[in-house]
């Protein structure tokens, strides 16, 4: 992992985060290229384990946006 | 404004979008030569030989929407269009600002190609003109006006933008936002009539007058023409061959409590044709007339529909092959000039299990449906990732697809490289294809543990349920039962009828009385048609299809509760008088409120018609009290007025107003009370009239003619109020169901689907809604009636796959799951004597709460599984497990 261009993980919620990142890229506000997003239908969905998985996968940080 | 082939598509958008021949501009259909399209055209589309023919069809109704026509160039030309290239109608601004327009939604003046510094928009071209002919509010131009000044504001924010105009009239919902907000930007809105339009060498220079007398000259670089609504070119043709009447404006003439029925019993209108209106209220007509209509066929429902059919499902068991097809689009330049496409596709096609990647340069477009049904076949495919847009907008109609193929929809998994990559990381074309290579491998991940998943369609009990025995849900009621359904309609009040009852006549002059007592005796008489007066909703649960609620009715000691199982909710909840506690209302005795004065009016008394009245438009509203404009108030206002002057002819009526909306025909009253003596004065906001109390109380205003204060001492101070929503705020919470920050129900999409929640089987009308005159109230009530009847006359609902499985075998019955579900969509059932959990599918919205908190593992999610999830993790870290 390189401190200069760290990889984010997103978990998103398909009814508002999802929704807000395509109204994200209508409206062209440009942010950085770091974040690699899963669709999940509410954060609830989120298990601990998907976590700390993705953190031994070299996440940087994780990102849940619901 | 373009060079147009003889040949050509309208625009991007038109419907359908197929090539026509321009008559005018063919060189055969006029010279007889040429025919050169013939022998080129591919797929030998073109035909000469073509005749016209004239075909007999036998229906039951017949709908009219001719739509609206265009003001004539003569009344343009008295504007200086024509005579200068910068002074254009508004329909020409619009496309000038469109990206598909002449200039590619650059601002240019056609003049010399520079951009436009300063704008001035030019109102009621065309409308509330009487040297036209057109004494009528064409309703819509205000707005439109407004927001294609916002947009040119936001093309070049140093623009500056002038509208000259009479009255702004935003009557619509939330439309005074969008007036606020211009102001925001800097638009100048300027109360004057334009005189005279005159070409200033490059510039245009406009001679205008404002109310305080002075006259002012302004050059402007472009001045737009703010066109009005025309009734339609063919209108006296239309009418003749349907045999219906017209009114003095050549639209179609309708009555007031039946506005979609023409003069011609069976043939029905629709749209700009029956008076001047915005998309919205187009749309809720079209919704209304429709139930007119279907309720007149009810007879015939079903016969002549053909159902689509699908091929049979090809199984893809556990066992079976994975056989991955990826598809990266371009989506035109969208994705492409950002991303490497090419090789997001190349490195797609090195996965595992990929057998098939290609690129695309539309995927979403028709012919592009048929390559992707020939590539499931040719490759054997069986799992399917859209590498595109966004699965929120786009994967029902690739699902279609997959189900047209054979394949169940739930093998289909989309990636977005549009919205969440090209578009976002434009300045980064190398991190944006590194990114979208990564994305697609997470969702080539997913896809390998996509499962076919059982699509369970649940029936729909037959029932609508309205809340509200007002106008709007009787009315609902009424349609609905016409279709051939019960309906239950709950009224808190001991009686039908809601504010009808206060409404003595209207504008026109009609008897709303006479009304509440045709329906009151239609519902009466209609058997499908259960009333519940003192009665409110306590509670409700379940979904589309499949409500139970219980209604609580009576008072508190001798309360009743009925359970009641429905499939459709329609909120007709109403509103009432906003009693403002400015101007003295409720403490002064000759303060009173249109309502009130209305009553006062219909009655007997001797003085109910005094010498002097003074009215107070606004009294609380845009942006007082409430932020909004009531709508009814200036009809309101108007129509009491005239109903003075009749009964008292020389009662000084003076009306203080900030706009007067009398949008559409009403403006024929708003003048005839001009002409009767009835005094208009405009107030602004900053400047509003106050009553006072000393000896006597009077009102004190600021005339803006005599530029001074004014006080005066009538024997009246009449007060619009404006109208508030009832209970909504329980109701929302109740039902889950979204209001706006004024506390009216927030319809689901404002332009597309006006009488829809946002919660699946909930549809609103009436002042539930926003603020609307009687006519209007009954076209939603139909609209929501028409809406409500599709999940009743379809039988059933579809339950979306996405919902929690739980493995018996490890369930541990601890019930967690049951007591952190939102939505009540999972039971406890004892199988061999062993508590044991299990989903309702249709309650179920698929969150995954119970998934991710279940101790034993034995909850998963279809379509978002454990092993779909852990698969795109490991693949985010580079992982790649075949299957």
């Amino acid at each position: 992992m390189s401190e200069a261009n760290p990889k984010i993980l997103g978990f998103l919620c398909n009814w508002c985060c999802y929704a807000a990142a395509d109204a994200a890229g209508v409206s062209r506000y440009q942010y950085p290229p770091n974040i690699r997003t899963i669709r999940v239908m509410c954060t609830g969905r989120i298990d601990p384990a998907f976590i700390l998985r993705g953190f031994s996968e070299g996440a940087a940080g994780i990102f849940a946006g619901g | 404004m373009d060079i147009t082939r003889p040949i050509h598509i309208d625009y991007a958008q038109a419907v359908p979008a197929t090539y026509y021949i321009d008559p005018d501009a063919c060189l055969f259909l006029k010279h007889e030569t040429c025919q050169i399209c013939v022998p080129v055209c591919q797929s030998k589309a073109i035909d000469f030989s073509q005749k016209a023919e004239e075909k007999i069809y036998n229906v039951g109704a017949v709908i009219v929407s001719p739509g609206f026509g265009k003001i004539s160039e003569e009344v343009l030309k008295q504007y200086g269009y024509g005579q200068h290239p910068d002074v254009v109608t508004s329909i020409e601004f619009e496309r000038m600002t469109n990206a598909s327009g002449p200039f590619q939604g650059e601002l240019k003046c056609f003049n010399d190609g520079r951009h436009p510094k300063n704008l001035a928009f030019i109102q009621c071209v065309g409308s509330r003109d009487i040297g036209c002919d057109n004494g009528y509010c064409s309703g819509v131009c205000c707005m439109y006006a407004i927001k294609e000044a916002i947009v040119a504001k936001e093309h070049d924010p140093e623009c500056e933008i002038t509208i000259f105009y009479m009255d702004i009239r935003t009557q619509g919902k939330d439309f005074d936002q969008a007036k606020i907000k211009a102001e925001n930007m800097g638009i100048k809105f300027v109360r004057a009539k334009v005189a005279d339009v005159m070409n200033w060498g490059k510039q245009i220079k406009l001679t205008y007058s404002t109310m305080d007398g002075t006259h002012s000259f302004e050059p402007f670089d472009m001045v737009v023409l703010a066109v009005g609504l025309e009734s339609p070119k063919d209108a006296k043709t239309i009418a003749d061959i349907a045999g219906f009447e017209l009114n003095q404006y050549d639209f179609c003439r309708t009555e007031e409590f039946d506005p979609l029925q023409t003069s011609k019993e069976g043939v029905f209108v629709v749209g700009a044709f029956q008076g001047p209106k915005d998309i919205p209220e187009s749309v809720t007509q079209s919704s209304a007339a429709a139930s007119l209509v279907s309720s007149l066929m009810k007879s015939k429902r079903g016969e002549g529909v053909i159902l689509k059919e699908y091929p049979t499902e090809i199984p893809v068991g556990d066992d079976d092959e994975v056989r991955i097809g990826v598809f990266v689009c371009h989506c035109g330049i969208n994705i492409s000039s950002v991303v490497d496409v090419a090789s997001v596709a190349k490195e797609a096609g090195k996965l595992g299990n990929v057998v098939y990647a290609t690129e695309s340069l539309y995927s979403c477009s028709q012919d592009a449906q048929e390559v992707l049904k020939e590539r499931i076949k040719e490759h054997r495919l069986n799992r399917i990732v859209m590498t595109a847009c966004s699965p929120r907008t786009h994967e029902p109609l690739f699902q279609e697809t997959l189900k047209d193929a054979g394949l169940n929809r739930s093998l289909f998994e989309m990636v977005n490289i549009r919205d969440h990559c090209s578009w976002v990381h434009a300045q980064e074309p190398e991190a944006a294809t590194a990114k979208s290579i990564d994305l697609v491998r997470m969702g080539v991940a997913k896809s390998r543990h996509n499962k076919p998943l059982l699509e369970q369609t649940v029936p729909v009990t037959k029932t609508a349920l309205v809340l509200g025995g007002g106008l709007a849900g009787m009315t609902t009621a009424l349609s609905i039962a016409d279709q051939g359904y019960p309906v239950h309609l709950i009224e808190r009040g001991a009686t039908l009828g809601g504010n009808l009852a206060n409404i003595k006549t209207t504008l026109r002059g009609e008897s709303p009385a006479k009304l509440l007592k045709t329906l009151t005796a239609q519902i009466k008489k209609q058997k499908l048609v259960s009333v519940y007066l003192n009665s409110e909703l306590e509670t409700v649960s379940g979904f589309v299809g499949n409500f139970t609620s219980v209604i609580a009715s009576g008072k508190t000691k001798k309360k009743k509760e009925v359970t009641i199982d429905h499939g459709v909710i329609v909120l007709a909840t109403g509103g009432k008088e906003h009693r403002t506690k400015k101007f003295k209302l409720g403490t002064v005795k000759k303060v009173i409120t249109q309502l009130e004065l209305e009553a006062k009016l219909a009655g007997t008394g001797k003085n109910r018609a005094p010498d002097s009245v003074v009215m107070i438009q606004c009294a609380g509203s845009r942006g007082a009290d409430l932020g909004y404009c009531s709508k009814v108030c200036c009809n309101q206002a108007v129509k009491n007025a005239l109903k003075i002057k009749e009964i008292n002819p020389e009662s000084q009526v003076i009306v203080l107003y900030r706009d007067i909306r009398t949008y559409g025909f009403a403006e024929d009253q708003y003048k005839e009370a001009r002409e009767k003596g009835v005094i208009f004065v405009p107030y602004k906001f900053a400047k509003k009239p106050k009553v006072l109390s000393g000896k006597t109380d009077v009102v004190e205003y600021f005339d803006p003619i005599l530029q001074e204060q004014v006080t005066i001492n009538p024997k009246l101070i009449v007060l619009s109020v404006g109208i508030v929503p009832e209970g909504t705020e329980t109701l929302s919470k109740l039902l889950k169901a979204p209001v706006t920050a004024d506390e009216f129900f927030l319809e689901a999409h404002v332009k597309l689907r006006p009488v829809e929640l946002a919660v699946e089987g909930v549809y609103v009308c009436g002042l539930a809604h926003g603020p609307k005159p009687i006519d209007e109230t009954i076209v939603q009530a139909q609209a929501a009636a028409a809406k409500a009847s599709m999940p009743l006359v379809k039988g059933s609902a579809k339950v979306a796959p996405t919902v929690s499985v739980i493995d018996k075998e490890t369930c541990i019955g601890c019930g967690i799951c049951v007591s952190m579900c939102p939505y009540n969509a999972i039971k406890m059932l004892k199988i061999d004597k062993k508590r044991k959990a299990e989903t309702v599918p249709a309650s179920c919205k698929g969150c995954g709460i119970c998934a991710s908190r279940c101790p034993t593992f034995a909850i998963d999610m279809g379509g978002f599984t454990q092993d779909q999830v852990m698969a795109q993790i490991k693949a985010f870290g580079n992982i790649e497990e075949v299957v």
